[in-house]
């Protein structure tokens, strides 16, 4: 009967019942809105930075994040790969070997990174195919090479074109050798569009004098899977492994830095926000307590107890919050959907901005079902906040004062 | 049997200052089980202050009120709001009922509060209604009866307790002559046939008319105490 009783004290004044609610859906679709796009596009800055290069998780020779060079290369034998293999959460994984190299094309010469792929692995991981803009992408025992678009700006060159590579190999070596152009890829990112130059690794490691030794191994988990959990089961397995393995959060520190500053300005917008209407449902509480002390001490004159009284008001405050909150996430739900599905995306110099940073300009929202319960549970846990003062009101009620109002 | 008696009831406002205000002075009375007792008195003289100590709504400046054998002069709030759910049934002014409740529901409120098995309270909330001759309204909420009405689920929900007796604050003050001359006839009629004892201040001189015994109260004392015949 409490729960009844509640209930219908809450449309005992529609009007004021129905704004608090309102009050409390702004508040969510807003947050929900913000925080949905925020991290949708949090979540689309990570998988465009994994699958332009990074992998989520990378596997090195120990000592390789410290000094990259092919002196902390490594042969990739059974136990790591069984290791990558057998592990469920992990979709796809490439070989590398990068190193650095001049790269010139008749009298132009230019630095660059080279790495060697298995190139139908690389497409699955990274979709380099889909970056050609120029010739063809490189078959697996291609013995030409793919250059990056600002590369071959700056060397003049075009498909068909040769280079030549000269680097330092394996232990000293020299490296050298020359290569056609197979094709011509473009990167967003002006420091992959700059210098990158990928042949085949056969051919790499001919170059480098390496034998059959690679840099890294770049792997890609499945969606649901948490890059830092797979790493840890990884880092456990090949404890007693000469490797290193890295999340790619521990690669790349300065976008874990960009998101959490930026994760923190929305969480106190949202913080804001919330104090704003917490402050308007305090209000109505305010004015509600106000109301009803008589009605209150008749409850407690026929025998209610003041904690049962005050359970009820807690009740009526959840029940408007949970209105506001439901009607919230019903209409944040389409309205997300919608846009998870057909992303924001930005043009013109705004958009050229964004690609310049590596990322493209697209902003799909979040659905992750985390987001509303999120909202859900902070609603609550405000309500429960606003209740403490009706709450310390009612349990130190007297009747007999209550009744003279 | 006695129900409740009160000895040397001090009731006294402002008593830290030099002009301090004896709203029960000095008060002794006792009620015996089945007594229609109004407590009259023209204004200021200590009525509805009486009935809120009697009723452990108040508590007393010095003195004992003992309701069913036991003292409750100085028990906490909370055991009195215990006190009063079982042993104590009211009846307000203005009706006071809950407005979002039925007429079912209001004297049910009290029994939920008891935690009375439902099905026991619903019977003995159509009971009470039916006794007080609203059958046909038990689900109208407040709004939808006239005061009258109201004032009879309000005596309904009293009884619904079982209390020891009623205290009622001018039940009959805002209903019109009909109403009033009906109200005091159920409560007649539970009076006599149930022996439930009523307590009640009042104006009204078609009260005082009816009551079997009128404690007449000036100054905060008891001026007279009488017993008089009523058919």
């Amino acid at each position: 009967m409490l729960f009844v009783f509640a209930w219908r004290n809450i449309w005992r004044n529609k009007r004021r019942t129905l704004i608090t609610a309102a009050s409390v859906f702004t508040a969510v679709i807003l947050a929900l809105l913000m925080r949905s796009l925020q991290l949708g596009a949090y979540q689309r800055m990570i998988d465009n930075v994994v699958s332009y290069y990074t992998g989520h998780i990378q596997v090195h020779a120990d000592g390789y994040s410290d000094e990259k060079t092919l002196e902390y290369s490594f042969v990739p034998n059974d136990s790591i790969i069984d290791v990558i293999k057998e592990h469920p959460d992990i979709v796809s994984w490439v070989p590398r070997l990068e190193s650095f190299a001049l790269v010139s094309a008749a009298d132009l010469t230019q630095g660059s990174l080279v790495v060697g792929i298995d190139p139908a692995a690389e497409d699955g991981l990274t979709n380099l195919a889909g970056k050609i803009v120029e010739g063809t992408y490189l078959a697996s025992d291609d013995d030409g090479v793919i250059i990056s678009e600002g590369l071959a700006k700056k060397l003049e060159a075009h498909t068909n074109d040769t280079i030549v590579l000269l680097g330092q190999g394996y232990h000293g070596a020299t490296a050298a050798g020359k290569y056609p152009i197979r094709g011509v890829a473009h990167f967003s990112a002006p420091s992959l569009n700059n210098g990158m130059v990928y042949l085949t690794i056969p051919n790499a490691q001919y170059l480098y004098s390496t034998g059959d030794r690679l840099t890294s191994i770049a792997i890609r988990i499945s969606p649901k899977a948490d890059a830092t959990a797979v790493a840890a089961a990884l880092r456990h397995t090949t404890e007693d492994m000469p490797f290193e393995i890295l999340d790619w959060k521990d690669m790349l520190p300065e976008m874990v830095e960009l998101i959490e500053v930026d994760n923190a300005g929305g969480v106190i917008i949202i913080s804001i926000l919330y104090m704003i209407i917490g402050f308007g449902i305090f209000g109505t509480i305010l004015m509600m307590l106000a109301e009803r002390q008589h009605e209150f001490g008749i409850l407690v004159a026929v025998g209610m107890k003041r904690i049962k009284l005050a359970t009820v008001v807690l009740l009526e405050i959840l029940m408007i919050a949970f209105l506001g909150t439901i009607a919230g996430i019903l209409v944040g739900i389409p309205i997300i959907g919608y846009f998870h599905a057909n992303p924001i995306k930005v043009t013109g110099d705004m958009a050229k901005a964004y690609e310049s940073f590596g990322m493209e300009a697209i902003f799909p929202f979040s659905n992750d079902i985390g987001l509303f319960l999120t909202q859900a549970a902070i609603v609550f846990f405000m309500s429960l906040v606003l209740s403490v003062y009706p709450w310390f009101r009612i349990l130190r009620l007297k009747a007999i004062e209550a009744l003279k109002q | 049997m006695a129900v409740l008696e009160v000895f040397d009831l001090v009731k006294t406002y402002n008593e830290e200052s030099n002009y301090p205000v004896h709203a029960v002075n000095h008060v002794d009375l006792t009620i015996e089980k089945g007594e229609f007792t109004a407590i009259v008195g023209p204004s200021g003289s200590g009525k509805t202050t009486l009935l809120n100590i009697m009723g452990g709504l108040d508590q007393p400046t010095q003195g004992k009120v003992i309701i069913d054998g036991k003292d409750i002069s100085f028990l906490g709030e909370n055991k009195l709001i215990d006190f009063r759910l079982h042993h104590i049934g009211f009846v307000f002014q203005s009706y006071n009922l809950i407005p979002v409740l039925t007429a079912k529901e209001n004297v049910s409120f009290v029994m939920v509060l008891q935690k009375t098995p439902k099905k026991e309270r619903d019977l003995r909330a159509e009971a009470l209604l039916k006794e007080v001759g609203l059958e046909d309204r038990m689900d109208s909420r407040p709004a939808q009866l006239s005061g009258g009405q109201q004032q009879r689920v309000a005596i309904a929900r009293a009884l619904a307790s079982k209390p020891a007796f009623v205290l009622a604050d001018e039940p009959t003050a805002n209903l019109d002559s009909k109403s009033a001359t009906n109200l005091l006839d159920i409560m007649h009629k539970l009076n006599r046939e149930e022996h439930m004892t009523f307590i009640f201040s009042t104006h009204d001189s078609r009260v005082i008319e009816r009551a079997r015994r009128v404690v007449t109260l000036v100054d905060g004392k008891i001026a007279s105490d009488v017993r008089q015949d009523v058919s």
